[in-house]
């Protein structure tokens, strides 16, 4: 009896060991399912590179690259402003700030993580929009900028924390042969600690991007949501998530519109996919 | 020697900047929040209905789907989680399987919040048919922090020492009671850290909910598990984004209501770690 029940609980927990791999391909599929039926009426090249997103228009037109760009610029901001940012509070947590700073500083930046995009969202649409339309002088602070200022500011945790762990995981021998050789703390920081973590670094700079790229509420609360190709970071922009977010809503289950919607998210999936698989492989090849 | 000394000194500056452009607005949002928050926040607006289209009242409804929306994300995250963690920990072995394990985790926790809500409205709403409801918001949410409750978990338990194992082994128990009696009992407080923490982010996330449970405005709290709910997230995006001429002080309020709840979580799981790493034995 006792033997019949583990043999049920040992592979209850083998079930729920491959539930994560189940979920992933589950939620592949059905983005698959919903999504696919996009191409019957639209060609894959003219979805993607198609220059106009009126979806309600009849009939629709269903061209992402607006919103592809408009992704494209906010995450290329965002990645300018935090990767020195990030990188830059992680060498100076993991090797110069006292232990007690040091502490505090995390605190911090855990708490940042902590803080929901929604809320963020918020405080930027209240604080950071005025200032960008008062400093450019321009119509509308629900810029591209804004949205890329406050990205960054998301994306920082991430790579902070996993940039950090890179920097500690360096073996001491390392640091302790370039002071022997008289190099000072800076030139062995820049040049024996970072190259050392370099690649788990760059998974840090990959998963920070990744976090820009998947986010949602924040970016349509602060870009204006504006489906036309950007020529310029000051002008309103929408991104992928946010088209997603925004016009679910108003979709009718088993339109063009809602399976191009979908279509979108195959694109999300994928993007994130490669991205958390490349990280990953960087971040093995460390250990 | 003295040229290297000073690039050391702007460098370490620059560092330093760099850090608190990071630290320091944290610190001022969360200022701004409290202080524009706290006057709103009385009794009357924690329990009352929202009035006059979202421009008065109180925020009983968002608060009250919000916990109902964690809880059932909980239920169904947990057992999942907490088993998948001990087949980690206690079974797997070093091989291809392991390895896809952890890369679907991997994957499963990078996937961007609004594509589960897609996979949420395309399976639980349209293919179940369990319409936009509580129990569709809530499965979704489970499935998105499971990798979060597996993760933390997981190392929960494989910080409890082999040897505790060896001599459970060793007295005769089998690998089942081992784990039940001498492993999870160690690491429980590891666990709940990573549930609370679960819970802190199942009730901030938005875009999930849009599409399988949020209801712009509903006058009664929900009654069952098939009902849409309202939820404090998208309560803050509605009043911010969807209603003009929403008080100033209602959004606040609702801001500071939501960050509380989210920040005492992780409070609250901080601590415990805090205290059961200063008791622990081993």
């Amino acid at each position: 009896m006792r033997k019949l029940k583990e043999f049920i609980i040992e592979k209850l927990i083998l079930v729920c060991g491959l539930a994560s791999i189940f979920f992933v391909v589950l939620i592949f599929l059905f983005l698959l399912k919903e999504g696919l039926s996009v191409f019957k009426s639209i060609s894959l090249p003219d979805f993607l590179f198609g220059k106009n997103w009126y979806p309600i228009s009849d009939p629709p037109q269903l061209g992402i690259l607006p919103l592809i760009l408009g992704s494209l610029l906010v995450t290329v901001g965002a990645a300018a402003i935090s990767i020195p940012l990030g990188v830059g509070a992680a060498i100076y947590i993991a090797e110069i700030a006292p232990a007690k700073s040091k502490e505090v500083l995390k605190a911090g930046i855990e708490l940042l993580a902590a803080i929901p995009s929604v809320v963020l969202g918020f405080i930027g649409m209240v604080t950071l929009v005025p200032w960008v339309k008062n400093i450019f002088h321009l119509p509308t602070g629900l810029t591209a900028l804004s949205g890329s200022i406050m990205l960054a500011f998301m994306a920082t945790p991430t790579i902070v924390s996993i940039a950090e762990d890179a920097l500690y995981s360096v073996p001491k021998t390392y640091k302790e042969g370039a002071f022997a050789l008289g190099a000072t703390h800076w030139q062995t920081i820049y040049r024996v600690l970072l190259p050392a973590a370099s690649s788990g670094i760059l998974a840090a700079v990959m998963l920070g991007i990744g976090r820009v790229i998947g986010e949602t509420m924040a970016v349509m609360m602060i870009t204006g949501n504006s489906a036309i190709i950007p020529n310029s970071i000051l002008q309103p922009v929408r991104t992928l998530t946010a088209t997603i977010a925004a016009e679910m809503g108003e979709a009718v289950v088993g339109s063009e519109h809602y399976f191009a919607l979908f279509a979108i998210g195959i694109v999300l999936f994928v993007i994130s996919f490669a991205v958390n698989v490349t990280a990953d492989l960087f971040l093995h090849k460390r250990k | 020697m003295r040229n290297s000394r000073r690039s050391e000194k702007i460098a370490f500056f620059f560092l330093f900047l760099a850090t608190l452009l990071i630290v320091v607005p944290v610190g001022l949002i969360i200022a701004i929040i409290i202080q524009k928050g706290l006057p709103a926040i009385n009794w009357q607006f924690l329990s009352d209905m929202p009035r006059s289209g979202m421009r008065a009242g109180g925020i009983l409804p968002a608060i009250v789907g919000t916990i109902y929306l964690v809880g059932g994300a909980i239920l169904f995250a947990l057992p999942i989680g907490l088993l998948a963690a001990i087949y980690l920990s206690e079974y797997s072995r070093d091989n291809l399987l392991t390895r896809m394990i952890k890369l679907a985790i991997v994957n499963l926790a990078g996937v961007p919040s609004v594509v589960y809500g897609l996979f949420g409205l395309a399976l639980f709403v349209v293919f179940c048919k369990f319409g936009a409801s509580i129990l569709s918001g809530s499965l979704t949410l489970g499935i998105m922090i499971l990798p979060l409750i597996i993760t933390s978990s997981r190392e929960a338990l494989e910080s409890v020492p082999d040897s505790f194992r060896e001599v459970s082994l060793s007295l005769g128990a089998s690998k089942w009671q081992t784990i039940r009696h001498i492993v999870l009992p160690n690491a429980v407080p590891g666990i709940l850290t990573g549930t609370i923490l679960g819970l802190g982010r199942a009730a901030g996330e938005t875009a999930p909910i849009l599409f399988t449970v949020a209801a712009f405005y509903l006058p009664q709290l929900p009654k069952s598990l098939f009902d849409q709910a309202m939820a404090l997230p998208y309560h803050l995006y509605v009043i911010s984004t969807q209603v003009p001429n929403v008080d100033e002080k209602i959004r606040y309020g609702t801001a500071l209501v939501l960050l509380f709840l989210v920040l005492f979580m992780n409070l609250v799981a901080i601590i415990i770690r805090y205290h059961f790493r200063k008791k622990k034995k081993w």
